[in-house]
């Protein structure tokens, strides 16, 4: 029959009318602002920077100037000036630190290679995805002040990832403690060999530390 | 704006009026009408240039270059990682099949090998990225027949599910940068392997649905049976590949011929239509599915455990020998390649993509002539077009 078709498919449409006031399978949109999905874990959006120590973010970043994400970023949207001075990381190793970090999210396409690339765990993908501004320049140019934000953040976003990434540092920190511990019992080791052999040569040891003399005193 | 019928140029390739007359010495006077760039029928900002008799169509010239990025040059100054997202932005639909073909084309560059796991994650999301294009695009498909949007948004409602799945993956539901070279980025959980394969199992339920609610009805059947007809020999010799081919009854399809990732493992078969008309396009369609669910299915039975990343692929300072490499795959829209030759430093010194999309536009003038006006709408709705990779 003539028609026959275009009928079946008005039944399908009813049945989705009527469905998608009861059915949990075409019941798919939720009324935005009131209600709100659950992000994926994996959701990303910008990046942003890991910092060791709430109380004192831009102190204890553990971003190192390295500038390897600056250089893969594809559309180029990450600033980076490294400082002139160095301070103590969270293992106490001096470290450069960054003196201009800035991200430019109306260039970030937040694809996550800068993440990818980060031999330090520093720069990581938040899930803030409500930063519309009003102006272009300041409202969509995050500094350094901006990007930082806790390590408990990062865990509190993605824990999976966060949990990971503490048990590498850690692991990573303690070998170097050990390393260093090692290296210091070496060191010790062959003062203590030197200090035993010094007697038999002492002509060098005054000979090179007298042009060194009046340096301190200059 | 109608014009006075003085002389025309002989292409109107440059924006100009909409409509205008000319004339032309066979059939007398003519109306030239400029459809697009925003025309909401032409899938983006694309313009086809059609000169009328009446409503009938007598010559008809795409126009495309709006959405020009200049993909391919960036991509030569950028490093070959750094490539990877900004593949996402070729095919924005099928963003998981597009890097698969990226990542194809560099490992066999760099003779770089991927893992098992890896492959069968690949061609998971490779099927499914073919079920959220097909549906999607019967959707639009019937959008332009007239059904204003009821079969469009049944559509989105189950690319909905996948896109969540994408998401909960790789962290972005469409601009997924998921592939690397020698494996993937995310290992998928079992919890979302179960839910992928729950959505599988539940597909189709919705093909059936779709199909009773879209196959049979009787004005879409009057608008395309017979309509844009495509023979064989002349797709063959534009270089017509994947949906539009198969419609026509080549049997072409990269999965058999070329057997890339691990393809040749999986039980499935190739439809093939038979007139190449808009119907059969829209069929092959609905078939082609049904396959995807499939491979979907022997996908998720035979997953194996194990690395997700080959343990010797690098990411920083990845530099693959000299040399030329062509990765293709059967794209949802047809073969997608990708050409890359190296001289050694850490970016391609020749990056080219073989966009399926702008290959099967270079036919349209011949499926609409001789139909009319609207029937135009409905060809360049079933040959499934994607600016972002026609324009690059």
């Amino acid at each position: 029959m003539l028609g026959s078709g275009i009928l079946k498919g008005l039944a399908v449409t009813a049945k989705n009318f009527v469905g998608s006031y009861h059915d949990p399978n075409r019941m798919v949109t939720v009324e935005y602002p009131e209600q709100r999905t659950v992000l994926p874990e994996n959701y990303r959006n910008f990046p942003f920077l890991v910092t060791e120590n709430a109380e004192d973010p831009i102190g204890s970043l553990r971003c190192v100037a390295c500038q390897i994400c600056e250089k893969e970023c594809p559309p180029q949207c990450i600033i980076i000036e490294k400082s002139k001075d160095k301070k103590p990381d969270a293992a106490g190793k001096m470290q450069l630190y960054p003196a201009v970090f800035n991200i430019d999210t109306s260039v970030c396409m937040s694809c996550q290679i800068c993440v990818e690339v980060c031999p330090f765990d520093s720069i990581k993908m938040d899930q803030v995805f409500e930063v519309a501004a009003t102006n272009r320049f300041s409202g969509l140019l995050l500094t350094r002040e901006l990007l930082a934000k806790p390590n408990s953040y990062f865990h509190q976003i993605h824990p999976t990832d966060a949990d990971e990434v503490d048990t590498r540092l850690a692991a990573e920190r303690k070998a170097a403690e050990e390393k260093a511990k090692a290296a210091a019992a070496a060191k010790a080791v062959a003062a203590a060999a030197k200090a035993a052999a010094a007697p038999a040569q002492p002509a060098p040891a005054p000979s090179a530390a007298a042009p060194k003399a009046p340096l301190p005193s200059a | 704006m109608i014009g006075n019928g003085s002389a025309p140029a002989p292409f109107a390739s440059f924006p100009g009026p909409t409509v205008r007359s000319v004339n032309d010495p066979f059939h007398g006077d003519l109306l030239e009408v400029s459809m697009g760039p925003q025309h909401p029928s032409t899938h983006g900002v694309f313009r086809m240039v059609v000169t009328l008799d009446g409503e009938l169509i007598i010559k008809l010239k795409p126009v495309f270059g709006y959405l020009h990025r200049n993909h391919e040059k960036i991509a030569e100054n950028t490093t070959y990682l750094g490539s990877m997202p900004y593949t996402d932005r070729l095919d924005y639909l099928c963003s998981m099949s597009t890097n698969w073909a990226y990542a194809l084309a560099v490992e066999k560059l760099a003779g770089q090998a991927v893992p098992e796991r890896a492959q069968y994650v690949r061609v998971i999301l490779a099927e499914m990225t073919r079920l959220v294009n097909h549906s999607c695009l019967v959707g639009f498909l019937f959008n332009d027949l007239g059904t204003s949007f009821t079969p469009l948004l049944y559509a989105f409602r189950e690319r909905e599910k996948f896109l969540d799945l994408f998401e909960a993956l790789s962290g972005s539901r469409m601009m997924c940068n998921y592939q690397r070279f020698g494996g993937c980025r995310v290992d998928p959980s079992s919890e979302w392997l179960e839910a992928a394969r729950q959505i599988v199992e539940n597909y189709p339920r919705f093909l059936d649905e779709y199909e009773t609610m879209l196959t049979g009805n009787e004005i879409m059947l009057a608008r395309t049976q017979g309509i844009g007809r495509l023979g064989l020999a002349q797709a063959i010799n534009a270089g017509i590949t994947g949906p539009v081919l198969r419609a026509s009854g080549g049997s072409y399809d990269v999965r058999k011929v070329d057997g890339y990732g691990f393809y040749p493992r999986f039980d499935f078969r190739v439809p093939l239509g038979e007139h190449g008309d808009t119907y059969d396009r829209y069929m092959l369609r609905i078939l082609e599915m049904r396959e995807s669910v499939k491979i979907l299915q022997q996908a998720f039975r035979d997953i194996p455990a194990g690395p997700i990343m080959d343990p010797k692929a690098k990411l920083r300072g990845f530099r693959p020998k000299a040399g030329e490499a062509y990765g293709r795959i059967e794209g949802p829209k047809g073969e997608l390649g990708f050409y890359l030759i190296s001289d050694g430093s850490p970016n391609p010194y020749r990056y080219r993509v073989r966009p399926p999309t702008l290959i099967n536009l270079t036919l349209l003038e011949e499926m609409c002539l001789g139909h009319t006006i609207a029937d135009a709408v409905v060809i360049l709705g079933s040959i499934d077009i994607v600016l972002g990779e026609v324009d690059r």
